[in-house]
């Protein structure tokens, strides 16, 4: 592929790109802590469960699906899953990887069952099971914490240490480890296997895509148990980093990761968005966020800054088409893509 | 496959039943290696019943034989008739816009249960090799969306032939192509057909199909009718074969209109589209304007309703010039505007046959308050229901439950509520059953008897000479010819048109 129709066929990942080396470049230059070890760590372990959220989410939006119930879904199996360390035992972190995947893994399955058996739109089913999620571990807590967690789960594990001259220390934890295996799994599924071509066709033309023998039930399954897999394997992180379970602590966190995952290049529609896309989605979020508390700018700019760049970057994708249509309105007359 | 069987499809017996209605009964059909055969027959006759039986998608009743190559099939599955080599290019194409051209024409090599790893680059030299022998250049790395039409066709037809096709179905391929795009499907239909692929075309193209098959099967009513050489037949004999009437077709031109001009157009052009168009429409008169798709029709019909604006030229309606910067204009002038794609432009199918008939005159409908009044709108959805006679159930049902007849009643009702003066039917018979279609030009000539003026717009050139006072043929985007339908025959225009 010549290196121009790269560039081409992944102009919002390209752009997006720029905009970040760009506004990298300003933040060097603005602030002097932006470009130093501790900063950037601490980006990475900052971001580390969005990302893994983020990779779960596009495969869901390549399916032409959507999924909000995955933050909550990720309280769920931390709940769920410190019981069953309790009752197994204390538990290890291979088992613990096991536990919070395959309660993920469950959740994310009922929503694949629910819109498929009842042939309902994504949104509404996750919707609904966020709030059904919500509501049921709110009851069952009482909105109740757990500090009480096996020592194994929240002791920090550190993957690279480095101590700067002036003494102060920077490292990355076990989550950004983590973080890194989520997206190289979720890259190899989309991109080299047959399931991930079949996802993409599912999401592009669903009619076409039954016609040729896809399995729709498995690609729900597939979509939505991943983003489960993921949602539940963020809960356990997320738990390695703050050391407590609150019930209500992810709530909210889902339209983030969808904000940042969409601002990567990922179709609503389906049948479009990469793993290069996504990270950069939520890099830009994350570094954004972390530029304006460097600058000392209210953390209520941050949202309208989201806001806006969403805005932008969804209408200037589509001006392209739009010329394209005033001059031709017959194409799109007769093709219904 | 060391013998080479006679028959690369051969069915017998073939019945299908959906609850107490037969779809197909005791049909037979045959296809030759390396044959063009079309399957003719009017919508709701079986031709799609029969491909989705043949394509395992359906299973049809004990008693049917399926012989595919010379094997017997005793039950036959979507993957088992792609592995026996029979693919369908399906009229909608079912492509993936956003993947590219290699990833859509590889893509049945990767649909599976069990996961495995692929690389599209490990299919790209068979898919070279493919479009090669298609005798056609492609960047297999662009995506589908970006693809004009035709190239994505041809993205189709390299699909099934990637499956090994030794029999591909074509359903209405030619519906949205320029004529220089059919011919090249045309030549490639051609190449595959020596290549010993055999082609099965289902269209209504009537004149297409006869000019490149060889064989024609036509079904009515979910009965075989016959399996007749194409050689010889002509498009009103396959018509009345497929409808089991004998069509009567008569000139109905009115000599010697000599009434005042409704619309007058002079040296009207639009770059790349049409060039130096002048015509001229009396108070009752039709005329019709036929020429090959992608003469320019269309476009000329979009200037003429203010959708699209012409470089220079004008446009008098009335005697007056007008200038029209939207539809909207066009219609408050009196300008009317059936459109060729009513499935999706023409009607808002699940919305009632009464709100269909009343969007176009809704400020004529509303009590002083403002709100839609019911009495009203009954009033003038009844009115249109009885005039043009649309069988219907209930005004309220949804429109997609009409046929497609009934449907372009609804479209002409639709837009006579307006009162227009002009009246622009763009092939306002695709989708009709040509027994159907009598009926509608029945109320055209009823119109142009009350003084209004109709521009008649068709592929079809029986249906212009035969319904028009006189005829223009456009050619690559100028009028170049009228032709008199009581001084001259179908076969003249037709030579004109087709030479």
């Amino acid at each position: 592929m010549p290196r121009w129709k790269l560039v081409a066929n992944y102009t919002v990942e390209m752009r997006l790109l720029v905009v970040l080396v760009i506004m990298c470049f300003g933040l060097s230059l603005a602030s002097d802590q932006f470009l130093s070890l501790g900063n950037l760590t601490s980006l990475l372990n900052n971001n580390a469960v969005n990302l893994i959220w983020a990779v779960g989410l596009l495969v869901v939006l390549i399916s032409g699906g959507i999924d909000i119930s995955f933050a909550v879904a990720a309280s769920v199996v931390q709940y769920v899953a410190a019981y069953c360390f309790g009752f197994l035992g204390g538990g290890n972190w291979i088992l613990g990887f096991l536990v919070s995947g395959l309660i993920g893994i469950g959740l994310g399955l009922i929503n694949a069952t629910l819109i498929h058996g009842f042939r309902i739109i994504s949104i509404v089913i996750t919707i609904a099971t966020f709030n059904a999620f919500f509501g049921l571990l709110m009851f069952f807590t009482s909105g109740r914490n757990i500090y009480n967690l096996p020592s194994w789960w929240t002791s920090r594990i550190f993957i690279f240490e480095h101590q700067s001259a002036n003494g102060t220390w920077s490292e990355l934890n076990l989550a950004v480890a983590v973080m890194i295996g989520c997206v190289v799994a979720t890259w190899i599924l989309i991109r080299f296997t047959g399931t991930g071509r079949q996802l993409y066709a599912f999401g592009d033309n669903p009619e076409a895509a039954r016609r040729a023998g896809v399995n729709i039930a498995l690609m729900q399954a597939v979509a939505y148990g991943w983003m489960g897999m993921m949602a539940g394997i963020a809960g356990l992180m997320q738990v390695n980093i703050v050391k407590e379970v609150i019930p209500n602590a992810l709530y909210g966190r889902e339209l983030e990761v969808l904000a940042a995952v969409v601002l990567g290049g990922a179709r609503l529609g389906g049948g479009k968005g990469s793993i290069l896309g996504c990270l950069l989605g939520v890099m830009f979020v994350a570094i954004t966020q972390n530029g304006l508390n460097l600058l000392g700018v209210s953390p209520f700019a941050f949202q309208m800054i989201i806001g806006g760049s969403i805005l932008i970057a969804v209408s200037t994708s589509n001006i392209q088409i739009g010329s394209d249509l005033f001059k031709n309105p017959g194409k799109y007359i007769r093709t219904r893509y | 496959m060391t013998t080479d069987p006679e028959w690369v499809l051969s069915l017998e017996n073939v019945s299908k039943n959906f609850g107490g209605v037969k779809a197909l009964t005791d049909v037979s059909f045959r296809v030759k290696p390396g044959e063009v055969h079309c399957l003719a027959g009017e919508n709701g006759c079986g031709k799609s019943t029969l491909i989705k039986i043949i394509t395992g998608v359906y299973t049809p009743s004990p008693g049917a034989k399926l012989n595919i190559l010379g094997k017997e099939i005793e039950h036959i599955t979507p993957a088992l008739a792609r592995e026996m080599g029979i693919s369908v290019i399906w009229q909608d194409l079912a492509l993936f816009p956003h993947m590219s051209v290699a990833e859509n024409i590889s893509f049945d090599e990767v649909v599976g249960f069990w996961p495995k790893l692929v690389r599209t680059e490990t299919f790209k030299p068979k898919v070279e090799a493919i479009l090669k022998r298609l005798n056609v250049e492609m960047d297999l790395d662009e995506p589908i969306k970006d693809l004009p039409i035709a190239q994505r066709q041809i993205v189709a037809i390299a699909r099934a032939l990637m499956g090994n096709a030794k029999l591909i179905f074509m359903d209405e391929p030619t519906s949205s192509l320029t004529q220089s795009e059919t011919n090249m499907l045309m030549r490639i239909v051609q190449k595959l057909s020596e290549d010993g692929v055999a082609v099965v075309f289902v269209s209504h193209r009537l004149a297409e199909v006869l000019a490149i098959s060889s064989q024609v099967t036509v079904l009515r009513d979910g009965y075989l009718v016959g399996v007749f050489p194409t050689e010889g037949m002509t498009q009103t004999k396959l018509a009345e074969l497929m409808t089991n009437l004998t069509l009567v077709n008569e000139v109905t031109a009115t000599p010697d209109i000599d009434t005042e001009s409704i619309l007058e157009i002079e040296n009207l052009s639009r770059e790349n589209e049409f060039q130096n168009v002048s015509l001229n429409i009396k108070k009752g008169e039709i005329v019709g304007l036929t020429g090959l798709i992608g003469a320019g029709r269309t476009e000329l019909a979009h200037a003429l309703i203010g959708m699209t604006k012409p470089t220079s030229g004008t446009i008098k309606l009335g005697g007056k010039e007008v200038n029209f910067s939207s539809i909207r204009d066009a219609i408050l002038e009196g300008i009317a505007y059936v459109s060729e794609d009513r499935l999706s432009l023409g009607l808002i199918q699940p919305q009632s046959i009464a709100d269909n008939i009343v969007t176009t005159v809704l400020n004529r409908i509303l009590t002083f308050m403002g709100f839609v009044s019911t009495k009203k709108k009954e009033t003038m959805v009844n009115y249109w229901i009885k005039e043009l006679a649309i069988r219907i159930g209930e005004s309220s049902d949804a429109v997609s439950t009409l046929s497609g007849g009934n449907q372009q009643r609804v479209v002409l009702a639709k837009w006579l509520a307006t009162e227009p003066q002009l009246m622009i039917l763009d092939n306002p018979t695709v989708g009709v059953d040509v027994g159907a279609r009598a009926g509608i030009f029945r109320i055209v000539k009823s119109l142009a008897e009350q003084g209004m003026g109709i521009l008649l717009i068709s592929d079809e050139v029986h249906e212009v000479h035969f319904n028009s006072d006189r005829v223009l043929v456009m050619t690559n985007g100028e009028i170049n010819l009228e032709h008199n339908p009581l001084e001259h025959s179908v076969e003249q225009l037709e030579s004109i048109v087709y030479a």
